[in-house]
């Protein structure tokens, strides 16, 4: 039996998703109030969605249960012209006949037509689910959009009634009911309907509560709508759909609890209803053992039918919130399709140094019409051993997704779709996963960007830093931690011990990300790679965990790949720069040709918004020496820059930093 | 730690204690007319008071719930009106079957749903569709209908277990373990569909955690890191599934007892409500509030253990 507090688990976060288009909706409908259109942008670039019923139509999950829901409810009206006789008529002549002849379903222990039984229990059964369903709406529905609308007071109250309810099941608060009021079908299920007015009040409560400041409802309030008029037409309108699936769902286990207590025995005698059937079918199983599929199969189809139902309009409604919002990027004009290099080392193969070299890798992500959407294009990269070779680029670049690609850790969906890469001649696109793995950790590292949610909340850090020292190195407990221990000093955290027994959430961000360094050298790899590793960090704690990565780094000679969108950090630690943008490398050299040259616009650009970050300078600069004569003034526009009349004159004026 | 359990403790009790005032309250509301209820329309109206003064029921409700209350603190229940027997005792004697099937079913139903939902989370396939069909006929179907579908089927059809009939443990562990599997089956079924569902998303999100990039970057097995680490961080939604599921699973207990004739809480549920013996109801209704709370207690505490940031909070 499903208790009141089990039944919107399902279905309440889903479906606030859903109120996305409705809301829309709810503003198309109420148009003729002459309210403004909704301001959000992504609202007013969707075309108005086909009603949710006519969609629902369109879907056989939808339309077939829907079907059989309508079929029943009119087998229940039409009960007194389908049954071939009274359903409470007796005769004690003919019990337990089997079905055929006269009685198409046979008759129960007392006599009584099966199939007539069937049809008026329908009426009963349904009307009995109804009123605990009105019950259940009356107050939750109103209760919610007062609460909703007006209260600010209802959490604390509500995590009080929940904890009530979920105390009890609901069966044994009827069974408590039924002690003192008697055997009442209508009761018992106002009563019940009463237990489930908090389903509904927890959905409705909630999405007034996401409504109420919109825009929209605002404006209605400032037109001098009165506050009954904005519920009815802008409020009532949003919690509309996601309150039919709610409906369906408490039908169901109004009925389902219903035709339990019945089943037991604790319910009228005179009113017929499917769980009275049940009964007398359980009572008589050895000796008509087909009396009781007929309840069993009612109650069973309707129960399903109204789950399928739910869940069909659950599905519409989250398809419509979910669909159009993609942002075409693909096509990017690339105005210069050659990689600008400034030497040959991409295209010397044999080099003995080279650690990593990755040639036309392009990365692909399934798109949503069944093709490929391409995020990374035609990218060439090569690390030699013991260097730092920035990656730089802007987000949304393909930098991170270049980065996992020669991890092997691309995310679900996403994989290599051209172009090879190799790790210290090993071609690593033609190993299987296990080998993968075990470059990963060993040889390969890699220090993520965000450091808080890149350590699992559940484990102590030195439960995190042991557990892979000890499966990729085999040392044993006290090794592994002596290891750990001795890695956290390295990387500066004060106090070792104390940061090894800390949980993730007990350590500030700066030391989370130095635990993640440590982590990442814990085994000794060649090659680092390291995706913005500061970007997530104070200013000043930039600064200090740089430090510590350009210590390791001399100390062990490992090579590392620096992701990074800052050129600051490039000119700090890196010895070659590779900059991309929209997927593609566009310009690649060493560092200082790279700061000194910059030939492709969008280098200059990056170059231009790192000066920009600086503190606002004095006067101009003195002009630096070697640069052409007459490109003083070429550097006060980004236009100028562009045209390339003069790379070193790229730094722009102030005002660039406006246009941006 | 022990603020925390402290805590949990201290909540539950005064959780119990709203309980039982409000159920003592709406149960004894009727005050004379429950004796006239027992004693039927022909009873004089003499014997009718002299019933309802002899029951307590003619003192003012606040004082009657005192005295239960008083009484209940030290185990005493009160008697049944109509057999006389201590209500506490009458539910002692039963409660050990109803618990054996719930934590049976209980048991079934996590190790079923983290099996099932892991399988859907990282492969698909065949658990997949198994968790989307089982959400759906779980969610639908109630658990005395499959109770009676399994007793059909397996009892009535394949003859492979007694239909009905309960043997205790203390008689014979393989006759129990045959007797309570068709209750056990049919009060999971509900629970499998609804926490494997919910062991599947967890496991979906947890493994989109960045902690799990870098975890796999460290060299770590993928099993390792499904069943250690994302396992770990899902399983505080699903026992927070399962926690709900387990109320309804009590409350089907209930019913299920009743088509499997097992003496249990179900039985004595059933009799004390057809006869209307208010003492037995409430002390049925303590029982299971009781039940309730102290198998949330566990599921905190586990949660505790779990995550260590639920400890602080």
């Amino acid at each position: 039996m499903t208790t009141p507090s089990a039944s919107p688990t399902p279905s309440g976060g889903r479906s606030r998703e859903g109120s996305g288009p409705l809301e829309q909706t709810a503003v198309l409908a109420g148009s003729s109030t002459g309210l403004p259109e909704p301001t959000t942008a992504s609202t007013g670039t969707r075309a108005r969605p086909r009603p949710l019923v006519g969609r629902l139509l369109r879907n056989p999950t939808g339309v077939v249960p829907l079907g059989v829901l309508a079929l029943l409810v009119l087998a229940a009206l039409l009960a007194p012209v389908l049954a071939p006789s009274d359903p409470g008529t007796s005769d004690i002549s003919s019990v337990l006949v089997p079905p055929g002849g006269e009685h198409l379903l046979g008759t129960d222990s007392s006599g009584r037509d099966v199939l007539s039984r069937l049809l008026f229990a329908a009426r009963f059964s349904l009307a009995g689910a109804v009123v605990a369903l009105v019950t259940a709406m009356v107050l939750g529905v109103s209760g919610g959009l007062l609460a909703g609308y007006f209260g600010r007071w209802v959490d604390t109250v509500w995590s009080a009634v929940v904890a009530l309810l979920m105390a009890l099941p609901g069966i044994v608060v009827l069974l408590a009911a039924r002690a003192v009021i008697g055997p009442s079908l209508w009761y018992s299920m106002l009563v019940f309907g009463v237990l489930m007015s908090p389903a509904f009040f927890r959905l409705v409560y909630a999405l007034v509560t996401g409504v109420r400041d919109e825009l929209y409802v605002d404006a209605a309030r400032v037109s001098g709508l009165s506050d009954s008029r904005i519920i009815r037409r802008h409020i009532l309108i949003v919690v509309r759909a996601p309150l039919v699936i709610q409906a369906a769902i408490v039908t169901g286990v109004a009925l389902a609890i219903q035709s339990g207590l019945e089943f037991l025995g604790l319910g009228d005698i005179n009113v017929p209803t499917w769980g009275q059937m049940l009964n007398d079918g359980f009572a008589n199983l050895y000796r008509a053992p087909g009396l009781i599929t007929w309840p069993a199969l009612s109650i069973g189809l309707t129960l399903v039918c109204l789950t399928l139902l739910a869940s069909a309009l659950r599905d519409e409604l989250q398809r419509s919130s979910s669909a159009p919002r993609r942002r075409p990027r693909r096509a990017a004009t690339a105005a210069l399709d050659r990689v600008l290099r400034h030497d040959a080392r991409d295209e010397d193969v044999d080099a003995a140094d080279v650690l990593l070299r990755v040639q036309g890798l392009s990365v692909g992500y399934p798109a949503p019409d069944g093709g490929t959407t391409t995020v990374v294009h035609d990218v060439s990269l090569t690390v030699a051993r013991g260097e730092v070779h920035g990656v730089v680029g802007e987000s949304g670049s393909g930098k991170t997704q270049t980065a996992w690609s020669v991890l092997g850790l691309l995310p679900p969906g996403g994989r290599v779709v051209g172009g090879a890469m190799t790790f210290d001649g090993q071609p690593l696109d033609q190993m299987d996963g296990k080998q993968r793995r075990a470059l990963r950790g060993r040889r390969i590292a890699y220090i993520p960007q965000e450091p808080m949610s890149n350590l699992d909340p559940a484990f102590t850090i030195g439960h995190q830093l042991v557990e892979p020292i000890r499966v990729v190195t085999g040392a044993s407990r006290a090794a592994a931690r002596r290891r750990a221990l001795e890695l956290l000093g390295e990387v500066g955290i004060p106090d070792p011990q104390r940061t090894f027994d800390a949980y993730p959430h007990q350590v500030s961000g700066g030391m989370a990300q130095r635990v993640l360094i440590a982590g990442a050298i814990s085994c000794g790899p060649d090659l680092l790679v390291a995706d913005e590793p500061t970007t997530a960090l104070d200013v000043t704690v930039q600064a200090e965990v740089l430090d510590v990565l350009r210590d390791l780094q001399r100390r062990s000679g490992m090579a590392v790949v620096l992701v990074t969108h800052n050129f600051g950090v490039v000119a700090d630690l890196c010895d070659r720069v590779t900059v991309m943008r929209e997927g593609r490398v566009v310009e690649t050299g060493p560092t200082r040709s790279v700061f000194a040259d910059p030939q492709h616009p969008y280098t200059r650009e990056l170059l231009g918004a790192v000066l920009h970050d600086t503190p606002p300078r004095g006067p101009l600069p003195p002009r630096e020496p070697g640069s052409s004569p007459g490109s003083a003034g070429s550097g006060s526009s980004p236009r100028s820059a562009r045209s390339g009349s003069s790379p070193r004159s790229a730094r722009p004026d102030r005002s660039l930093g406006g246009v941006r | 730690m022990i603020g925390f359990v402290g805590r949990r403790l201290l909540s539950g009790v005064a959780l119990l204690l709203a309980i039982t005032t409000i159920a003592y309250l709406l149960l004894y509301l009727g005050g004379g007319d429950i004796a006239r209820r027992i004693l039927g329309e022909s009873a004089t109206e003499e014997n009718v008071a002299a019933r309802a003064a002899e029951l307590g029921l003619d003192r003012p409700l606040v004082a009657q719930y005192g005295s239960w209350l008083r009484g209940a603190v030290t185990g005493d229940l009160g008697t049944s009106w109509f057999t006389g027997q201590p209500v506490a005792e009458a539910i002692t004697s039963r409660v050990a079957v109803t618990l054996s099937l719930v934590s049976g079913a209980v048991l079934l139903t996590a190790v079923l749903s983290v099996v099932l939902g892991v399988v859907a989370a990282t492969r698909g396939g065949w658990a997949g569709r198994l968790v989307q069909v089982l959400s759906v006929v779980g969610f639908a179907v109630p658990n005395f209908l499959v109770a009676v579908v399994l007793v059909l089927v397996f009892a009535l059809g394949l003859g492979l277990v007694n239909p009905t009939g309960f043997v205790p443990l203390r008689t014979s562990v393989a006759g129990w373990a045959a007797s309570v599997v068709l209750p056990v089956v049919a009060l999971s079924l509900a629970g499998v569909a609804s926490v494997s569902q919910q062991v599947r998303g967890a496991v979906l999100d947890a493994l989109r955690e960045d902690y799990v990039r870098t975890l796999r970057s460290r060299g770590l097995p993928e099993r390792r890191v499904v069943l250690e680490h994302v396992l770990r961080n899902a399983s505080g939604p699903a026992l927070a599934v399962l926690a709900v599921q387990f109320v309804g699973l009590l409350g089907g207990a209930v019913i299920v007892e009743q088509v499997f004739a097992i003496p249990g809480l179900g039985q004595v549920a059933v009799q004390a409500t057809t006869q209307g013996d208010i003492p037995l109801v409430m002390g049925l209704v303590v029982a299971t509030a009781l039940i309730v709370i102290v198998f949330n207690l566990l599921v905190d505490l586990l949660q505790g253990w779990l995550n260590p940031k639920v400890r602080l909070s």
